[in-house]
């Protein structure tokens, strides 16, 4: 009997968990087209040379950059924001298996989920530049 | 060559990486860094944090289809991600000391790997492994919807599975892939799972382990807005058309052609990187 209950829980967070990856990659997507139309709208120049690397500016590397540069309806600002959107979905995910793993009281799995987070905001917020 | 057109151009090339990538079961990563390197001339940073940003779109899009299905091993690819993480950072890390040439050598020498593996796999019969210690209290022994109903298996060889898999996330965050034919090959030999587990557990798998170096590389300004959207969402389009013409479809043929065109990069990123032409 418990073992049947095992497996509709594992299901039940399979079917959430594939919801939310979809979703977060859709919603990306969506973000990254509209940034694409406006930058294309208003920006026809020579392209940017890509063959030296630059770098680029600290509105389009800081989290809260980019969300200044998005708010203010730029191209690239809301591109970014759609990047981050993708970036931050995995991440997601694991924050939903730790939440999924504590409610099934699976402690080990809790830990480990806790260590992927830390690693994941770690490389987010930990300031690389 | 105004910027609509660039755009356009990489576009239309990122899609074809795409598509590509999803018949061979390589991933777009592999094809679209030497594309953007070789024929369009980017720095192989820019090309780098673009590909990244491509591979974890095209990875959490599919594994979203295979979770429902119930085919990913969910508590192996969690427990995993420990290495693949780790090593993607660690890959991060590397990335800002090697130099662009060794980068690029590296790289031809993954691919070479990458299109040797997707010509030779296939499933293979592995039923009945005994049960294992670790894997046993890590609680992996898992099921899949097999043709007979629902079959168990057993998972072994965590220990050297976990150190493959850190290697696969160094090579992730080194070179902007997903590294999927190492992660497999974590899976499937030494761990022993069912060839269909361990391909869609390792897809589960590369979400994580690009936003980990993802998140570094956006932090370095390696990812440009004007060379990502044509590049993500190509290659989005392109595995989604990809995945639909492999349902069916016999790719045999074409997953030898495209082989070798992968092949033919390889050869071509090696001698760039030697040559110092990157």
């Amino acid at each position: 009997m418990s073992e049947v209950t095992i497996q509709r829980s594992d299901q039940k967070m399979d079917e959430i968990m594939g919801s939310l990856l979809r979703t977060g990659v859709v919603l990306a997507a969506a973000i990254v087209l509209l940034g694409g139309v406006v930058y294309l709208s208003r920006h026809r120049v020579p392209v940017t040379n890509y063959r030296i690397f630059a770098g680029e500016p600290a509105e389009f590397r800081t989290i809260s950059g980019i969300f200044h540069e998005a708010l203010a309806f730029h191209g690239r600002g809301l591109i970014q924001l759609g990047l981050l959107v993708l970036i931050a979905t995995p991440v997601a995910r694991v924050a939903f298996s730790f939440f999924a793993f504590l409610y099934e009281r699976d402690w080990t799995y809790v830990v480990v989920t806790v260590l992927v987070l830390g690693l994941l905001i770690y490389s987010l917020f930990g300031g690389h530049a | 060559m105004n910027t609509v057109e660039f755009t356009a151009l990489v576009g239309v090339g990122s899609l074809l990486a795409g598509f590509l990538g999803a018949l061979t079961g390589l991933g777009g990563g592999v094809v679209i860094v030497p594309l953007l390197a070789l024929v369009f001339h980017v720095d192989l940073k820019y090309a780098i944090g673009a590909a990244l940003v491509s591979v974890i779109a095209t990875s959490s899009g599919a594994a979203a289809a295979y979770v429902k299905e119930g085919f990913s091993n969910i508590r192996v690819g969690m427990f995993l991600e420990i290495a693949t993480t780790i090593g993607a950072l660690a890959g991060a890390a590397l990335a800002l000391y090697l130099h662009a040439s060794v980068i690029a050598v590296i790289f031809g020498v993954v691919l070479i790997y990458s299109a040797y593996t997707s010509l030779r796999h296939g499933p293979r019969a592995l039923a009945n492994q005994p049960p294992d210690r670790i894997a046993t209290w890590l609680r992996m022994d898992g099921t899949f919807p097999g043709e007979h109903g629902l079959e168990s298996y057993h998972v072994r060889g965590v220990p050297l599975g976990f150190a493959i898999m850190f290697v696969a996330g160094v090579l992730s965050g080194l070179l902007g892939i997903g590294s999927g034919a190492v992660k497999v090959l974590a899976m499937d030999k030494a761990m022993k799972l069912p060839f269909k587990v361990s391909t869609t557990t390792s897809n589960f798998m590369i979400g994580v382990t690009a936003a980990a170096s993802a998140g570094i590389y956006l932090s370095r300004g390696y990812i440009d807005p004007g060379l990502a959207m044509p590049v993500m969402l190509g290659v989005l389009l392109g595995s989604l058309a990809g995945a639909r013409v492999l349902v069916g479809a016999n790719v045999q043929v074409l997953r030898y052609v495209f082989s070798g065109v992968i092949g033919v990069l390889a050869i071509e990123m090696i001698y760039s990187g030697i040559t110092g032409r990157l």
